[in-house]
């Protein structure tokens, strides 16, 4: 990483080359891969010089802009904003070297900040090879590197009030990708009808097992209805059930306000 | 070896990070800070000249007793370690700009940089590496970098001044030229005196 640009290695007359790191096998790729290649536009820069062992104390502007912006057509940085950044710079370097120069006043070089820059990233970087070499040193000498695994804690007690069980059904539920939609239908209870059943029964018989209330096949709505018809009869006093064992049937019984047939 | 020259071998062979001699005191009431300087230098002396497998160190401001380099890939091949992940080159960029010019902005990294740093940022403080150490007091009171004792231990080094001066490096930044620069670009013209 170190800078091989050196006043020494400087040539004259540079001849232009499309350079290396620019491989066509890589061009059209995502961009992610290139910035892995390049740590970023000045990284980029510098590359474009060595290539052509140009003096970064005098760039010849236009023609690096020009290749800069090759490059990152090429390497399909178009989405990376900071390589746009230095495009736009360098495009604007590229035409305030074109303007006139009066030779009376003093001149301000436009390139001065960009090789400020540059020399700035260049010593950057080459701290940044010692500390990789220092990294590389440092990782021969192992400290009691031995750690024991940490104990596994005992599961904290579950504490839980409905406002964390509701998020996490929420969570849940969020979290089914196709959720499993029910239509609930109303089924039309008919409790007038089982009504009208328990009294005929109850005006026939003075006893009798709900069962008998019941149609041959009975639905869980015939089910419901009738026992919803038997509650209310039970609450008017016209009938009174007792169930003589656990999971018995019902025994219906007719009580004195209705009158018998 | 001394009584105290044991109990700092003992001491450093327990601690599994580097301990400072101002730690290592504490182990013997009787004992001075120069008499535990005195007491590491012969414990090094004693590893060095019975050609031992260990050396004391010195690291991050403390003292730690480290396999010597020459056994590493031994050790490593052993499957007894695990070495740490290695770090990309934008961290170690990243990395240098904090440590010569800490306290410093996200700003200053991006500007020296060229690229948007707050992800490798971001990476470094999850590694410890670096830690916020303050807020500047310009726009926004953006947040400062510096590095962590841990950088230290990653890079080997007693301390920040083992850090290769700026004028060591085979691009040492000239002092500003007044008639390049205006007289804002003059301050991050200076590298930072390490």
């Amino acid at each position: 990483m170190t800078n091989p640009v050196s006043p020494a290695t400087v040539l004259g007359p540079v001849v232009l080359s499309p350079g290396p790191p620019i491989d066509p096998a890589r061009s059209g790729d995502g961009f992610v891969v290139e910035l892995e290649a390049f740590s970023g536009p000045l990284d980029l820069l510098l590359h474009l010089l060595w290539e052509e062992q140009i003096e970064i104390a005098d760039i010849p502007i236009s023609r690096v802009a020009d290749q800069f912006l090759a490059a990152i057509g090429d390497l399909g940085l178009n989405q990376a904003a900071d390589y746009l950044e230095m495009a736009s710079r360098l495009v604007r370097l590229k035409a305030q070297m074109l303007l006139p120069r009066s030779e009376s006043e003093a001149w301000e070089d436009p390139r001065a900040e960009l090789v400020r820059r540059l020399l700035e990233y260049q010593q950057t970087r080459e701290i940044a090879h010692w500390m990789a070499g220092a990294v590389e040193r440092r990782g021969l000498r192992l400290a009691r590197g031995y750690l024991p695994p940490a104990p596994e804690l005992p599961p904290l007690p579950l504490t839980l009030d409905l406002g964390d069980l509701l998020f996490a059904v929420e969570r849940v539920i969020a979290g089914i990708l196709h959720p499993v939609l029910h239509r609930v239908v109303a089924r039309p209870l008919d409790v007038e009808g089982a009504t009208r059943t328990l009294e005929a029964l109850l005006s026939e018989r003075g006893e009798f097992l709900w069962t008998a209330a019941l149609p041959a096949r009975p639905t869980v709505s015939d089910v419901l209805s009738l026992l919803l018809a038997l509650l209310e009869l039970a609450r008017r006093g016209a009938c009174s059930f007792l169930q003589p064992a656990s999971f018995a049937p019902l025994r219906i019984r007719r009580e004195s306000a209705l009158p018998a047939a | 070896m001394n009584p105290l020259c044991q109990l700092l071998e003992a001491a450093l062979f327990a601690a599994s990070r580097p301990v400072t001699a101002e730690e290592l005191v504490t182990l013997d009431p009787d004992a001075t800070l120069d008499e535990v300087r005195a007491a590491l230098d012969e414990l090094r002396e004693h590893y060095d000249f019975d050609n031992h497998g260990v050396e004391v160190v010195e690291l991050a401001g403390g003292y730690q007793i480290l396999s010597r380099p020459a056994f590493a890939d031994a050790i490593e091949r052993a499957q007894l370690t695990v070495r740490a992940s290695r770090l990309t080159p934008a961290m170690l960029e990243t990395l240098a700009v904090i440590a010569y010019r800490q306290p410093v902005g996200r700003a200053e990294i991006e500007e020296i940089r060229g690229v948007s740093a707050s992800g490798v940022l971001r990476t470094l403080q999850e590694r410890e590496l670096i830690e916020v150490v303050g807020r500047s007091e310009g726009l926004g009171r953006p947040l400062l970098y510096g590095t962590t004792p841990m950088f230290l231990e990653l890079l080997g080094l007693p301390d920040l001044q083992n850090l290769p001066r700026a004028e060591e490096l085979s691009i040492a930044l000239q002092p500003p030229k007044p008639e390049a620069v205006g007289p804002d670009d003059a301050a991050a013209y200076v590298p930072a005196d390490r």
